[in-house]
């Protein structure tokens, strides 16, 4: 390669750019069938390891030229291994719940022979005669894509991949711009924090830039910990060059030098896959010394989070960078004045950096007109729980609750009906029925009590138990409370205290008064987020599902069935199919047994209430049912005495 | 220095500029209930003890983060104040065994103090008790660890590591398993410890205590 004596930036791209271009066309238009298997987390836990592994040996076995692109998550997790055959001349048809049997077949039936098998496809990705397509899903007309844009279609070990499809160009043409140009880019856009506060990014940008300090930092917050969420792990793992686009360009907007992403260490694909990500952008001078031969140098080192749940607050997080233990610090000052080594650093979620190329390259306007006046752009959830379509979703700013579990979500499986949605994790709340015409902003959900979070949505059926689900969110920031101060590490323990009497039935009538103002003390009274908004989850479950702490304290019963201190099994007699052994046989602790004309019975002293044989009664008969109050058990015959010392 | 004027519980007090309200009232003889602040050093603001309300700002503050600012006028009672002071105090008196005819720190202990200026009895029975009987570190000739006694103020560490920077006592676990530690869960005797006694002098309570016993 010749290398003439200087290049300006938009030289050293275009050369860059139109390599990656060249190899991207290349693929794209390859003679060859071309296969691309999801391997994110999300692929991998069902499975996509072994359909790859199938695809490699069966395409060597059969001696079949075929390309294999590994690609992240593609979002429909619910569906996962997901695999993707286009053949030459044919529309790309996507394939969900791919076992090595079904890669199989499709190699014989459809990479050599003709037949697309339908049977196994979710739908065609592009319009044509053969198969509808995926878009076709009421999903796609509430999703909008844009951090997930290249999520599930570019392999995020290929820099070339995303440099072909848009990548770094906004890096080029900010490198263009003057920084305080990018901050009042990112300010029009109205972009917010999308860790969960909603801090408006441009002023934090403005503010680091303005504070005086002898160096600055960019921090790439990846510390996600809430149960359920998912959204930045798979953003790491499927496109992550994105996020490091985003950080060099607030690094050069805020006149940082050096950027960390703090990424957990549970997340090790996603700590792999930035590691090559970052190596591959340094090799192609977009990453260190002088970028693209402007003058300005940025570097990004990983630092991998031992998984904290409170490391992922600003000033817990520095100090745990620092090599500190791993606590937060009254603010102000703020890490954006006074942060990493008591300099001005800007510290921002995975998918607010991962929100600046496109801002930059479509420029603020376009950005701003999406989603709602004061809540811009799009959210992505990590949809979990008792819903469809599990997975990782993309919608603008405004869309409805209702409409983002029941049409992109699909719904509620089972038949049954919907009861709550968690939103915004350990410190979010439980949203019920009346409210899912709520639209999903920042300011709507904290008005509602809940918090818009960094992204986790877990949907609630019938069948979830509200206080329960109090109880397990506390049980999980009292483990993850930091001990700092007093009202969290001492205030979260005796509140589960509280509602683990509760579940027991032990609970008693004062115990909701004094839930509540401990609540609202710790609440007002916490030293960081974590603490202050660690009541949530029993606030909102107490102002929208009153009734059911009411039901556990006053009258011992569990409305969903759930608590097993509150709840019995019972085999209904007139359902009961008796020469069935099915429960008989899934009972871990021999606790039901023939009674009168072969009618199982439960012996309630023995059942440890595991809901084994509530799975086993077939479907037909469903004769196992759940009582509670348990004083409400129809008395059942005596078990007959043993005859040789076993039943 | 141009000192910062400013009005606490309506007394006019005079404070240098970047002291904090906690400081300046101590200073003047006003009484802020407090555990972990310590003059000078970047606020641990742990202990929640020290809420003021300060006119203007919609919630109480903790006057140990409070930098003092011209003009302001703060007040250091409240029902918002104390509500939020009392639920502080019992939470660790829930998890703080009473039993002061025993304890090191009987007469001197700040736990006493602030329970008798906030009304609140020792025995409160209002939270549930919590203790965790972890045993005690008597290991060293001149220093004793009771970590059930501990309210995790910090400054013990504070003495250890930023003013001796020995480095022998460090916190172990989190969440309301917090304790105080030797260093790497080690006895006492076994780290650097050389016995000065400055994380004595400075504990509130009688989580760690010189040993009299042995030295005398």
């Amino acid at each position: 390669m010749k290398e003439s004596a200087v290049k300006s930036p938009q030289e050293t791209f275009e050369r860059i750019q139109e390599r990656a271009l060249a190899e991207w066309d290349a693929l794209s238009n390859s003679p060859k069938p071309r296969i691309t298997i999801g391997t994110a987390t999300c692929g991998r836990a069902a499975g996509a390891l072994e359909v790859l592994k199938t695809f490699k040996e069966e395409l060597a076995e059969k001696r079949v030229d075929a390309i294999i692109t590994e690609v992240g998550c593609m979002g429909h997790c619910y569906a996962e291994p997901l695999v993707v055959i286009t053949k030459p001349g044919l529309p790309p048809i996507c394939y969900g719940y791919v076992t090595p049997g079904i890669a199989a077949r499709l190699i014989s039936d459809y990479i050599l022979g003709n037949d697309p098998c339908p049977e196994f496809a979710l739908g065609a990705l592009e319009e044509n005669e053969l198969i509808p397509t995926i878009f076709d899903q009421p999903r796609f007309q509430y999703e909008k894509r844009i951090l997930l844009a290249r999520c599930g279609d570019i392999d995020p070990e290929d820099i070339n991949q995303y440099i072909a499809n848009g990548g770094y160009a906004a890096l080029l043409k900010a490198l263009g711009m003057a920084p305080q140009d990018i901050i009042e880019d990112i300010t029009r856009s109205g972009l917010r924090g999308r860790g969960g506060a909603g801090f408006p990014t441009g002023d934090k940008w403005q503010i680091c830039r303005d504070a005086p300090g002898t160096a600055r930092y960019v921090i790439c917050n990846a510390d996600e910990g809430d149960p359920g969420a998912f959204m930045d792990r798979a953003i790491l793992e499927s496109d992550p060059h994105s996020v490091i686009e985003g950080m060099i360009i607030a690094g050069y907007a805020v006149g940082a030098a050096k950027g960390y992403i703090y990424v957990r260490i549970e997340y090790p694909l996603a700590v792999a896959r930035v590691d090559t990500a970052l190596r591959q952008s340094a090799e192609l001078g977009l990453l260190g010394d002088d970028i693209m031969g402007h003058g300005f140098g940025f570097e990004i080192e990983v630092m991998r989070g031992s998984g904290a749940f409170v490391c992922g607050e600003e000033t817990a997080l520095i100090a745990s960078l620092e090599g500190r233990r791993g606590w937060p610090w009254h603010r102000p000052p703020f890490p954006a004045t006074e942060g990493l080594k008591n300099q001005p650093t800007l510290i921002n979620n995975v998918k607010t950096l991962a929100s600046v190329p496109p801002i930059i390259d479509r420029g603020a306007e376009w950005f701003a007109n999406i989603g709602t006046p004061a809540s811009k752009g799009t959210a992505v959830f990590a949809l979990a729980g008792k819903v469809l379509n599990t997975g990782l979703i993309e919608i603008p700013m405004g869309t409805t609750l209702r409409k983002l579990i029941f049409e992109v979500g699909g719904g509620i499986p089972n038949g049954r009906k919907f009861k709550a949605v968690q939103i915004g994790g350990p410190s979010g709340g439980c949203l019920p029925e009346s409210l899912l015409d709520l639209p999903i902003d920042f300011d709507s959900l904290t008005e509602a009590g809940a918090m818009m979070g960094s992204g986790g949505m877990v949907i609630l059926d019938e069948d979830n138990c509200m206080v329960d689900t109090a109880r397990y969110f506390l049980d999980f920031t009292r483990k993850e409370s930091c001990g700092k101060c007093t009202f969290c590490r001492l205030g979260t323990a005796q509140m589960l205290d509280i509602l683990e009497d509760i579940t027991r039935g032990e609970g008693n009538p004062g115990d909701i008064a004094l839930l509540e103002e401990l609540a609202a003390d710790i609440k007002g009274g916490a030293l960081c987020g974590l603490g202050k908004t660690a009541p949530n989850p029993i606030l909102t479950t107490l102002r929208y599902f009153h009734e059911e702490y009411e039901a556990h304290i006053a009258e011992k019963r569990c409305p969903a069935k759930v608590c097993p201190e509150l709840t019995a099994f019972y085999i209904l007699p007139v359902k009961c199919e008796r020469s069935c052994d099915a429960c008989v046989g899934s009972c871990p602790v021999e606790a039901i047994f023939s009674g009168k004309k072969g009618i199982k019975v439960i012996d309630q002293e023995k059942c440890v209430k595991c809901g084994s044989c509530v799975d086993a009664c077939p479907p037909q008969y469903s004769a196992v049912i759940r009582i509670s109050p348990v004083s409400e058990l129809p008395p059942s015959e005596p078990r007959p005495p043993d005859k040789n010392g076993k039943d | 220095m141009e000192k910062i004027k400013l009005t606490i519980d309506g007394v006019p007090i005079r404070a240098k500029q970047g002291e904090k309200v906690l400081f300046a009232a101590l200073d003047a003889g006003i009484y802020i209930p407090n555990l972990c602040a310590i003059s000078g050093v970047r606020p641990h603001a742990g202990c929640r003890l020290c809420f003021v309300e300060i006119e203007g700002r919609p919630q109480p503050v903790t006057a140990c983060t409070e930098e003092v600012a011209e003009g302001a006028i703060v007040h250091t009672d409240g029902p918002r104040i104390r509500r939020l002071q009392r639920t502080a105090l019992e939470l660790l008196l829930a998890s703080h065994p009473i039993e002061c005819k025993t304890c090191p720190a009987n007469k001197h202990c700040e736990l006493q103090n602030i329970a008798s200026f906030l009304k609140v009895n020792l025995n409160t029975k209002r939270f549930r008790k919590k203790l965790r009987d972890l045993p005690v570190d008597d290991s060293h000739p001149d220093i004793i660890l009771d970590p059930n006694m501990c309210v995790v103020c910090s400054k013990c560490i504070w003495a250890c590591v930023e003013q001796r920077g020995i480095g022998a006592l460090n916190y172990a676990f989190r969440g309301d398993r917090t304790i105080i530690s030797a260093f790497g869960g080690d006895r006492l005797v076994d780290t650097r410890c050389d016995g000065c006694g400055l994380c004595a002098e400075v504990c509130p309570v009688g989580a760690i205590s010189k040993n009299v016993k042995k030295s005398t």
